[in-house]
């Protein structure tokens, strides 16, 4: 089994004049639930679609547990994909559903997919439009997870679903992770929605990979310091406010602070997602204080 | 067998919650020697969190001496807390009553007293971890 899940190396790719992903470069490991952050139009179905094989790159190169994506049904088989808002087959029925996967799917888990389907409520006639998005999702994820890969890749699964259907999903999902020792690659444009769920974060904004690192290393290093105006701050700078009297920085450093004049600030994953999409539009230091 | 739950505004990773819950639990008496944690897949249904994050709780309980895994079984509670802790207490608090007077004496307001003890606390907190 491969030690990594997917890594790109000056992977990028264009539609016209636009790179939807530039220059990305990203090893991500394997046995980890890899959380995909990122505002929309960042490029994050762009990345996925990349990793399964439905888009071929521009630029550079991306492997998928060690093989290129789509390149032999091995491949394949490796790889599950529950493409963006869950999709399923409308005029299909679930039973019908388990059928498609039966016969696609070399490796796919009969008695499993029925033990969900079954957990879940669903009957067998019933039509796929006659679910609810939960519903849909859920079965979709069945899909997924009976297919039996090592990786599983989902693309905002659960964007469309309300809080409860939300919370059932990646209840599932985790039990999946933790049944079958899955890897899983899943983005969403909700930092609460990956917060509890993954151990690996990337955080994309504007086509490009601003930061990537365990989820539990990202949190413990990063602080936010305010103290005096312009006074020096330790680390590597994410983003600063000023006031006349006063600076304000997030920055990735995790030593000892020992200089009193700072107030030391522990930060959420979400506040240091949010400094990383802010440094985006960031302009010359002199103009950042001027605009505030 | 005890039951986790997950505090978002308290500042502390999932991972350092459980460990926590579990500690407590032990302090308290509410899981004894020979007593079973839940299994990390019903942990995992329950809090719709990462598998990874209870199993590092767990490993870092086990590293701790306090819990043992047995391989398909489970996780099991070897050791109590109970007595140990409970009777530094006393002393401690002592130490810390004493400690704060002397904050008060020095003209600290509540406030400056609490900002003190938090500022002082995360750094030795950061300079151990």
């Amino acid at each position: 089994m491969s030690t990594v899940a997917l890594r790109a190396d000056g992977l990028g790719k264009r539609y016209g004049k636009r790179f939807a992903l530039e220059d990305c470069t990203l090893e991500v490991p394997a046995g980890r639930v890899v959380g995909l952050v990122g505002p929309n139009g960042a490029g994050k179905s762009t990345l996925l679609n990349l990793a399964v094989g439905m888009l071929a790159p521009t630029t550079g190169t991306i492997s998928v547990l060690g093989g290129e994506p789509a390149s032999s049904p091995a491949q394949l088989a490796k790889v599950g994909y529950v493409a963006q808002d869950t999709p399923t087959y409308a005029h299909l029925t679930v039973g019908e559903h388990l059928e498609l996967g039966a016969r696609l799917n070399p490796a796919w888990d009969t008695e499993l997919a029925e033990r969900r389907v079954a957990r879940l409520g669903l009957s067998l006639d019933q039509k796929a439009r006659k679910l609810s998005g939960g519903q849909r999702a859920q079965l979709a994820l069945t899909l997924g997870v009976a297919k039996r890969p090592e990786l599983l890749i989902l693309d905002e699964p659960v964007a469309s679903l309300d809080p409860l259907a939300r919370r059932e999903f990646l209840q599932d999902l985790m039990e999946a992770v933790a049944e079958h020792e899955l890897s899983v690659i899943l983005s969403s444009h909700l930092v609460s929605d990956l917060e509890r769920t993954c151990d690996y974060l990337v955080v994309l904004v504007d086509s490009r990979v601003r930061l990537a690192g365990d989820l539990e290393d990202i949190v413990s290093s990063h602080v936010r310091l305010s103290g005096p105006r312009d006074a020096g701050h330790p680390g590597e700078l994410v983003t600063a406010r000023h006031t006349d009297v006063q600076s304000t920085y997030v920055v990735r450093y995790s030593g000892p602070i020992a200089d009193p004049s700072w107030t030391v600030g522990q930060l959420s994953l979400e506040d240091i997602v949010l400094a990383y999409m802010e440094r985006r539009t960031e302009p010359a230091p002199r103009a950042l204080e001027v605009a505030r | 067998m005890i039951e986790f739950h997950l505090d978002g505004g308290s500042g502390l990773s999932p991972y350092q919650q459980i460990v926590r819950q579990v500690r407590h639990a032990l302090r308290l008496g509410l899981l004894n020697e020979g007593e079973q944690l839940p299994t990390v897949k019903d942990v995992v249904a329950a809090l719709a969190i990462n598998p990874n994050t209870v199993l590092k709780a767990y490993r870092e309980l086990e590293h701790e001496g306090l819990v043992a895994a047995r391989p398909g079984v489970g996780t099991f509670v070897t050791r109590t807390l109970a007595d140990t802790t409970l009777a530094a207490h006393g002393p401690l608090r002592a130490d810390l009553r004493r400690w704060l007077g002397k904050a008060r004496g020095a003209g600290l307001d509540e406030e400056s007293i609490e900002a003190l003890f938090q500022d002082t606390f995360r750094t030795e907190m950061r300079s151990v971890a």
